[in-house]
């Protein structure tokens, strides 16, 4: 979240799409109440099924699975067409006025420099023009055709209504009237906020999904303002924590980017990564690692999938699976069973007994396997669960919260820092006793803990916030100590490329400070009414609760909205509800830009960043019930993602529509979380059984009754469930031809006290987001039939 | 179940006075049928609170489970799908016991002390009080109470009359994520949905309400509905419920009426002997008896 969870309650409009918070974020969804009880804020729904946050909804509007893209595409054009923007802010805080060079071309379906080979484009001609002093040249008039504002409304100006109807089986007046409750926070001191989870990211197109959106609020000026913003809920209970210390294979802790092969030296990483600001007076944000040559280096992709293709090549030995149940969770169970059977060992750290721990087990025809061909060595440690021990909880809203242990945790279970320090001791006596390949970085290795083979919560906290190794001095006055050398770091700010600092992940620096642990932090004083609460908890970066919050004011530093305001310009500082996510001495006058992480200093209308194209566009999912992508009817190479990875072998096992002719969607249910609670008795009593949901047209066709069992098949295997027939999800007119969608939920496994089922996993494709990875599970293909 | 002695307004099939030395203040929960969003918390947190735990089911097509109420599940969610003009809802209403202020159960039970109403207006059943008749489940408009296979007795949501009596508020309103319960007197809830109902208003439900049906005396469970006019869309809410008509009269004339007759009885028995003596066999007919026994 750019913002926070309390801060929903300050927005006019509460926008859910990509995402289903009543379900899946029950607890945040008061602040939605809270909204609509106290602002009057709107609540609009759009989503291929009528979910309980539908049911509390003031509209409704549905859409075909994976066609996100064409809607929010289609709203980008009602809000340029009908004149619905900010245009101050859009001046001011956008890339609109820059120059793109005028090689750029979308031509066809396909951005230039595509090579389809590869499926890869080369980004040669998506820059920006340069002058001389390497700055980007600009037109405050917005009227070059070559100015990134020009190439949006060209760009979306395909995005009609009637097409939009037409690829997503919105209805058009349905589609407009979505169109219209956005449009009305183009006023400056009207927000929405956007609140999406995995229903945009499981996409081939999940990145770009959430871009779209991004290019919406900020032509409404809704970044950075209270009650506005662009905000992603988490949903394990600490993936945020989790994907902050780097759950990424290509991430070092705080999202800076793994080293790669090519990448000899620092001086190489550096150059390759430090920013030069592209317009003047822009902030820089610089890097360093003093022992570079110790940091693992990339030899390619190492996310999930391109992990578990690894695997299935024979080219992986061992597996430690911590916290992490890839039978159920990976797309193609099938294939990620293979791939665990060509192990020599796994482990499995988990506080239950997973799925993925007895994939070699027969479990009828749940898990049908002939243990005698498995060789694999599995392992089973049991780990604590998060209320039996101490630490620090990530919410979506970045708010690091200590939470205290609830419980002794049940037999031989020990931490997961217990388990993961015994192996890396034993690791470590083996390379001093035996040397290897490249022992350097495992004997040396910082390991200050007071008892090395149990690290406390305390201990790794301080460590991650950092401390001064030195005395670290004031750079405007070199003769003044501003943190002695034992102390604990105010923030990232005091961090140091000489030695003189240490720090596990810059973004959570300070969150442990001399004060003490600001993360056990509970005082809710709330002064402006805004649910800020800057004493509760420690919000990354530096305490901030709103992320670009300069843009929440106008270029002289006066609120666009000064019932909200969360920062303004005292005239000598920049000051109010909230820590400034800008220099606080840097007057308005400099003109430094509000999105301080972008070389630009502003928001990307045009990001040439993406591996699939600068601006969002409308591709199938991978598995369409259409044979041609309506937008580019004429060039096959433009139906699905052109830019998106498709291993050998995954290819082939994409089924077709003329077999599989029904969309499928796969989703959670808020009596379950993941595949843990179906191990949990109240939770197995409230939802017991697996089902999947299907519309009463469907129902009719295919003669299946309320309640029947049946078997839904995607080319790569079948499950069977109870039949939900339902009012709920509607067959859509799609480019002519009848759509129906199949709701999957993905509780349910052969593993735990919910009535044993089937992995849901065993239906979903093998491909994911060109840019992130994260699999198709939203969006493919399936048959359904009377078991 | 609880032991608030002194809170005891009425008491099932008992006619000695309760106590009323201490003044306790109306309570009332209101369920706020268009904020809920049927996530079942409130029916994790009544298994937790009062340790009862119902069988892992299966699944009938519906969302609704446990599929019914039981001695396990006091409480359960409704969902109905609604469709008019092209416009669907999705109606997500909490089930359980009402708490009327004139309670059907109560008033149908002939187990002394098995069913009492504190002053506070909760309904609460004495286990241990009462013999599995069943007549609390016919006195019921709401049909609610349900008998337990195992002990035979009469189970049903208590209000967490043990969470009220020490100043909380019900396990099931204290797990609400959404607001969507809300507990104090009934004076505030009737404020709230006061509230609730002009919002609703605004958004176009022009006929949302307040549910406190005049039938029992109002109750202390209220819903606040989009569509008050219509409580049966909402999984056949009773539009108007009242206590059936065969309570009154089993209560309020046939049992009088067969106390009086038993009564007459017993007196016109100690009339005969008052009058007439003991009722003595005499010698010959005593003979005669015997003479028949022989033969």
């Amino acid at each position: 979240m750019t913002n926070h969870w309390v801060d929903i309650k300050n927005a006019d409009l509460v926008l859910i799409m990509g995402g289903n918070a009543a379900e899946a974020h029950t607890c945040g969804f008061k602040w939605v109440q809270e909204a609509k009880q106290t602002r009057k804020a709107k609540l609009v729904v759009v989503d291929p099924r009528f979910t309980r946050s539908a049911a509390v909804a003031d509209y409704y509007a549905p859409l075909r699975a994976g066609s996100d893209i064409a809607f929010l595409g289609g709203v980008i054009n009602y809000l340029l067409a009908n004149d619905k923007i900010h245009h101050e802010y859009v001046k001011a805080y956008t890339n609109a006025s820059f120059l793109i060079n005028p090689d750029f071309k979308f031509e066809d379906g396909l951005f230039s420099g595509y090579d389809a080979e590869k499926r890869k484009y080369d980004k040669a001609t998506w820059g920006y023009q340069l002058d001389k002093d390497g700055y980007v040249k600009v037109d405050e008039t917005l009227q070059d055709p070559n100015c990134a504002f020009q190439l949006l409304k060209q760009h979306y100006g395909r995005y009609t209504p009637e097409l939009v109807s037409k690829v997503t089986g919105t209805p058009k007046d349905a589609f407009l009237k979505v169109c219209e409750h956005i449009a009305e926070t183009a006023a400056p001191n009207k927000t929405m906020t956007i609140l999406y989870a995995l229903g945009w990211t499981q996409h081939s197109v999940g990145s770009q999904n959430i871009r779209t959106m991004a290019i919406i609020q900020t032509l409404l000026g809704n970044m950075g303002m209270a009650g506005g913003g662009i905000n992603a809920l988490r949903g394990h209970a600490n993936v945020q924590g989790i994907t902050d210390q780097c759950l990424f294979g290509a991430n070092l802790p705080g999202y800076l980017t793994n080293p790669l092969e090519k990448d000899k030296t620092v001086d190489d990483y550096l150059t390759a990564r430090t920013p030069k600001p592209l317009r003047p007076n822009q902030m820089n944000v610089p890097q360093s690692y003093p022992k570079y040559d110790w940091l693992p280096k990339l030899d390619g992709a190492y996310d999930t999938l391109a992990l578990f293709e690894k695997m299935h090549q024979g080219k992986i030995n061992g597996f430690v699976c911590q916290g992490f149940n890839p039978l159920a969770s990976v797309a193609n169970k099938k294939k990620v069973g293979d791939a665990l059977a060509k192990l020599k060992y796994l482990v499995v750290i988990d506080p239950l007994a997973t799925d993925t721990s007895e994939f070699w087990k027969p479990h009828g025809e749940f898990n049908e396997v002939d243990a005698a061909k498995v060789p694999t060595e599995v392992f089973r440690l049991p780990s604590t669960c998060f209320a039996e021990e101490t630490g620090s909880f990530t919410n979506s809203g970045r708010v690091i919260q200590w939470h205290w242990k609830a419980a002794d945790a049940p037999g031989e279970a020990m931490s997961d820092r217990e388990i993961v320090a015994g192996l890396f001791l034993k690791l470590k006596e083996m390379y001093a006793k035996d040397g290897g390949a490249l022992p350097d970085p495992i004997l040396n290795v910082t390991w200050p803990y007071r008892i090395a083979a149990k690290p406390t919560p305390e201990e790794l906290a301080m460590e991650i916030s950092g401390k001064a190794l030195g005395d670290v001095f004031d750079p405007k006055d070199k003769t003044k100590v501003l943190v002695k050398a034992g102390e604990q770091l105010a923030g990232f700010a005091q961090l140091r490329d000489d030695g003189s600092t240490a720090c596990g992940n810059w973004i959570y620096g300070g969150s442990w400070s001399q004060a003490g642990n600001l993360m056990a932090r509970r005082d809710n004083a709330d002064p402006s009414g805004l649910g800020q609460t800057l004493n509760w908890g420690y919000a990354w970066p530096a305490n901030r609760r709103i992320i670009y919050n300069r843009a929440s004011c106008d270029p002289a530093g006066k609120p666009w909205d000064p019932k909200r305001t969360v920062l303004k310009w005292s005239g000598e500082k920049w000051a109010g509800n909230d820590i400034p996510d800008m220099r606080p001495d840097a007057a308005p006058d400099q003109g430094v830009g509000p999105f301080i992480m972008n070389p630009e200093g502003v928001a990307r209308l045009f990001a040439a960043g993406m591996a699939d194209g600068p601006f969002p566009e409308h591709y199938e999912p991978f598995e369409t019930p259409l044979d041609k992508n309506p937008f580019h009817p004429g060039n096959p190479k433009a139906l699905s993602n052109p830019a998106a990875r498709v291993y050998k072998g995954d290819m082939e096992v994409f089924g077709k529509a003329k077999d599989f002719p029904y969309v499928a969607t796969t989703y959670r249910l808020v009596e379950h979380f993941h595949f843990w609670t179906k191990h949990a008795r109240i939770n197995a009593v409230l939802q017991p059984e697996q089902f999947v949901e299907i519309g009463e047209e469907l129902a009719k066709e295919k003669g299946i009754a309320n309640g029947d069992k049946v078997k839904v098949r995607s080319n790569r295997g079948f499950i069977k469930a109870i039949a939900v027939v339902t009012k709920r999800i509607k067959a859509l007119d799609v480019d002519g031809k009848k759509v129906h969608t199949v709701g999957i939920p993905i509780h349910w496994g052969f593993k735990g006290l919910t009535k044993p089922g089937f992995i849901t996993n065993t239906l979903t494709p093998f491909v994911g987001d060109a840019n992130a990875q994260t699999p198709e599970f939203k969006a493919f293909l399936v048959n359904i039939e009377r078991a | 179940m609880a032991l608030q002695s002194l809170d005891i307004a009425r008491r099932s099939a008992t006619t000695t006075s309760s106590p009323s030395v201490r003044q306790t203040t109306e309570i009332a929960k209101l369920i706020d049928v268009s904020a809920c969003i049927g996530c079942k918390a409130c029916q994790a947190a009544c298994m937790e609170w009062n340790d009862i735990r119902d069988d892992v089911g299966w699944n009938f097509g519906i969302y609704d489970n446990p599929t019914n109420l039981s001695e396990n599940s006091w409480t359960v969610m409704r969902f109905a799908e609604v469709e008019e003009a092209g416009r669907l809802e999705w109606l997500i209403r909490k089930d359980g016991c009402m708490h009327c202020a004139d309670p059907g159960c109560l008033k149908s039970c002939p187990a002394p002390g098995a069913i009492v109403q504190y002053a506070n207006g909760i309904v609460d059943f004495h286990e241990e009080n009462c013999i599995g008749c069943g007549y609390c489940v016919t006195g019921c408009p709401f049909n609610v109470p349900r008998l337990s296979q195992k002990d035979g007795k009469a189970y049903k949501c208590t209000f967490c009359s043990d969470r009220v009596a020490v100043g909380q508020a019900p396990a099931c309103v204290k797990a609400c994520p959404t607001g969507a319960l809300q507990y104090g007197t009934k004076e505030q809830m009737k404020d709230h949905a006061a509230k609730r109902v002009k919002d609703l208003n605004e958004r176009g439900f022009k006929s949302a309400g307040l549910y406190d049906p005049p039938g029992v005396g109002g109750t202390h469970v209220m819903y606040v509905l989009h569509h008050a006019d219509r409580p049966q869309l909402y999984s056949n809410l009773p539009a108007d419920p009242g206590i059936s008509p065969m309570v009154p009269l089993w209560k309020g004339i046939a049992k009088p009426l067969a106390t009086a007759t038993m009564a007459l009885v017993g007196l016109a028995g100690l009339f005969h002997y008052v009058m007439k003596g003991p009722n003595e066999v005499s010698k010959e007919t005593e003979k005669e008896l015997e003479k028949e026994e022989a033969v």
